[in-house]
């Protein structure tokens, strides 16, 4: 039983994460119809600033957690301003391109990105510093349940709080809001589309950034590639919950988290990413909306 | 032309890329020493650069607009036009593949092993990229996982010459067919997917077969590979090293010529047709009564079925091969391929695939920085010049009014 809940808890830990990168990807996908291939990169750019912050603060001799707060503040301030730059670059000049063009520039862009890292800092596994310390109140259940863990599962319920709250109750989020059900439509009542567009990127990748600084101090060792695959996870994650809604982003990482926890757990870890990957194709096959998606139908 | 604004728009732009890549690019630590490596002069790179950069992307957007402005049609750049005029005049045409061929007949003669290698890679990926190009040129089908068929021409020639020594030329049909095979079996449930989720689950398959071959030990022998994989035969010939490379390299010139000639004429048949009308526009073709999945089925399986032909001569080339051959990377350099050399377009494909193979082999020094290329190749082409170096031309027929025929 025990094994059980170990299993559960560290599921949850990970559809967590998986949440944070996947919202980025629904939240886009939601606004121009595009999938952000490059958006696990801006996670994986995430995760390198918070360790390069938080590597020379360490040096220099600050505390553990003014250097988890403010590394986590550089990466989510420089993953966004990566966001921003790549929607500039890459996305919009082919707004009105056919549907092929902005997916093969945003591969592009991610292989671009991966290899910038890789050139500009190491292609080594950098052992990432444990930031959160254990908690004393954790000991009793430490076997069961990380401190790490519990700082993530908070971390990213605060986050889910905030982004609904800012979705649905503030202005840029009524906007964002109307532009994603008819971009043309809310541009005639006066909403400055390109803005809200760029506010949607800077929102994804901040996310983004606030999952790589997490999962880096939770496995605890960091790589150029690490966002190929977890991009490619949360993709599944926004897919299985039905890619454009919120919610269902947030239902199908944690679904996803569990099922590769459990099935690595009781299976065999060497297919971990079989799982998830298979998971993916069945669902597309068997009900490509999503779980909590809307049929979209196609019109003449 | 350069106005004072333009300068001033660069300099922000410039600035605003060296705070971008400030972290990544200028610190470099070391945790477990705990030291802490500043490259100041990153920073100047980075603010020329981008500068410079910010005035050519300028300028090119600012020509892209005009020429959009223009929308005329037949006054596309130069090189393009010259490259169809030569091929519409049939003299020119017949001297430039007369040309063609004596070279590539001389060719192994003339350079060494070495180079003969590096050509029949090239060669090798000639086709490769001309089997993507009916799959995403012709129909339109964004397909990420190209290399898993590749992976499977190569395993099955590996396993079948391991466990019961079959040699090459049996097992170059079975792994084109084998791979064509999975093309369908993939396609069947995923084809009826949009086109970007295509993508997903395509490049998801292509990893799901890296990793069964990394972890399928008994299978595949795991991420060590199989090694001592026969060379092709010549009519039951074993030829020496040198000799076998070159024949090799000839083996690689008549499938590239076979290829060319098929896809040339697949292109024009009534399945060329469909695929195209497919990728226009799938409402329409379906009013037409065109079978939209069955055409994508071909599309798809005739991919993987070059892709795994391919596959057999690359197992034959290395007699080596594991998993690591065939990570997205592969798939990548091959989709650059064909978006470079223009989708749809059979000459710009081949072009594509010769600079991007030969360019980095002869520019060594430029190897690391070959992925970065790639990367950043897809992203200009695609906001620059989505059509590819050579553009596909459309088949057109005009009409001719008869000046002879005497009806009054």
């Amino acid at each position: 039983m025990d094994y059980f809940i170990e299993l559960f808890f560290s599921g949850l830990t990970r559809g967590a994460i998986y949440a944070l990168i996947a919202l980025g990807y629904t939240m886009v996908y939601g606004i121009i119809g595009l999938i952000n291939f490059a958006h696990g990169e801006i996670y994986m750019i995430g995760a390198f600033t918070a360790f390069i912050i938080a590597t020379v603060l360490s040096i220099l001799g600050f505390p553990a957690i003014a250097i988890f707060v403010l590394a986590g503040f550089a990466a989510v301030i420089w993953s966004a301003s990566y966001g921003y730059t790549i929607e500039k670059i890459a996305y919009k000049p082919l707004r009105h391109a056919p549907r092929l063009s902005p997916l093969i520039s945003a591969i592009g862009m991610s292989i671009f990105l991966q290899n910038y890292v890789l050139l500009a800092q190491t292609s080594d596994f950098l052992p990432f510093p444990g930031l959160i310390k254990d908690f004393q109140f954790m000991e009793p259940i430490a076997h069961i349940v990380g401190s790490t863990d519990l700082v993530i599962l908070v971390t990213t319920t605060v986050v889910m709080i905030l982004l609904t709250c800012l979705i649905k109750y503030t202005r840029i989020g009524k906007a964002m809001r109307a532009t994603s059900q008819d971009r043309m439509m809310a541009r005639l009542v006066g909403i400055n589309v390109n803005r809200i567009i760029s506010v949607t990127f800077v929102i994804g990748s901040a996310l983004a950034a606030i999952g790589g600084l997490l999962i880096a101090s939770h496995i605890g060792q960091i790589n150029f590639y690490i966002g190929f695959i977890a991009g490619i996870k949360a993709f599944t994650a926004a897919v299985l919950g039905g890619i454009g809604s919120i919610p269902g982003a947030v239902l199908g990482s944690v679904v996803l988290g569990l099922t590769e926890s459990f099935a690595t757990g009781y299976v065999s870890s060497d297919y971990e990413d079989v799982f998830a990957f298979s998971l993916l194709v069945l669902i597309l096959i068997f009900k490509p909306s999503g779980l909590l998606g809307k049929a979209d139908t196609q019109k003449v | 032309m350069i106005t004072f604004e333009e300068i001033k728009r660069s300099l922000l732009i410039s600035l605003w890329f060296v705070f971008l890549t400030f972290p990544i690019m200028v610190i470099r630590v070391n945790s477990i020493e705990k030291i802490v490596e500043w490259r100041w002069m990153n920073i100047l790179y980075v603010a020329v650069g981008s500068f410079v950069l910010s005035m050519v992307f300028r300028y090119f957007m600012k020509r892209k607009e005009m020429q959009a402005g223009a929308k005329d049609d037949d006054q596309d750049t130069l090189g393009q036009s010259f490259v169809h005029k030569i091929l519409s005049i049939p003299k020119y045409r017949n001297m430039l593949y007369g040309g063609i061929l004596i070279i590539a007949t001389v060719y192994p003669f003339v350079f060494s092993t070495y180079q003969i290698n590096i050509m029949t890679t090239a060669l090798m990926y000639v086709v490769l990229g001309l089997g993507l190009n009916i799959v995403v040129g012709l129909a339109g089908l964004l397909d990420l996982g190209y290399v898993a068929f590749y992976a499977v021409g190569a395993y099955t020639y590996a396993l079948l010459n391991h466990h019961f020594g079959l040699g090459f030329w049996i097992v170059l049909p079975i792994g084109g067919l084998l791979a064509a095979f999975f093309g369908i079996l993939l396609g069947i449930p995923v084809l009826r997917l949009r086109g970007d989720y295509l993508a997903i689950v395509t490049l998801g398959f292509g990893e799901i077969i890296r990793l069964i071959l990394e972890n399928w030990g008994e299978f595949s022998q795991g991420p060590s590979g199989i090694s001592n994989i026969s060379r092709p035969s010549l009519f039951g010939l074993d030829l020496p090293l040198e000799q076998a490379i070159i024949y090799l390299y000839f083996l690689m010139i008549l499938l590239v010529i076979f290829t060319i000639f098929f896809v040339n004429r697949l292109q024009d048949s009534r399945l060329g047709r469909a695929w195209i009308a497919l990728r226009e526009d799938e409402i329409a073709c379906q009013a037409m009564g065109i079978d939209k999945m069955k055409t994508k089925l071909v599309a798809f399986s005739l991919g993987a079925f070059w892709a795994g032909i391919i596959g057999v001569v690359f197992a034959a080339k290395t007699t080596f091969i594991n998993p690591a051959s065939f990570t997205f990377l592969e798939s990548a350099i091959i989709l650059s391929i064909v978006v470079l050399g223009g989708m749809g377009s059979i000459i710009g494909v081949i072009i594509g695939a010769l600079v991007l193979i030969l360019m980095p082999e002869y520019l060594r020094a430029l190897s690391e920085y070959r992925m970065l290329a790639f990367g950043a190749i897809l992203v200009c082409m695609m906001v620059f010049r989505p059509e590819g170096i050579i553009s596909s031309v459309r088949r057109t027929y005009t009409y001719k009014p008869q000046k002879n025929s005497n009806r009054s």
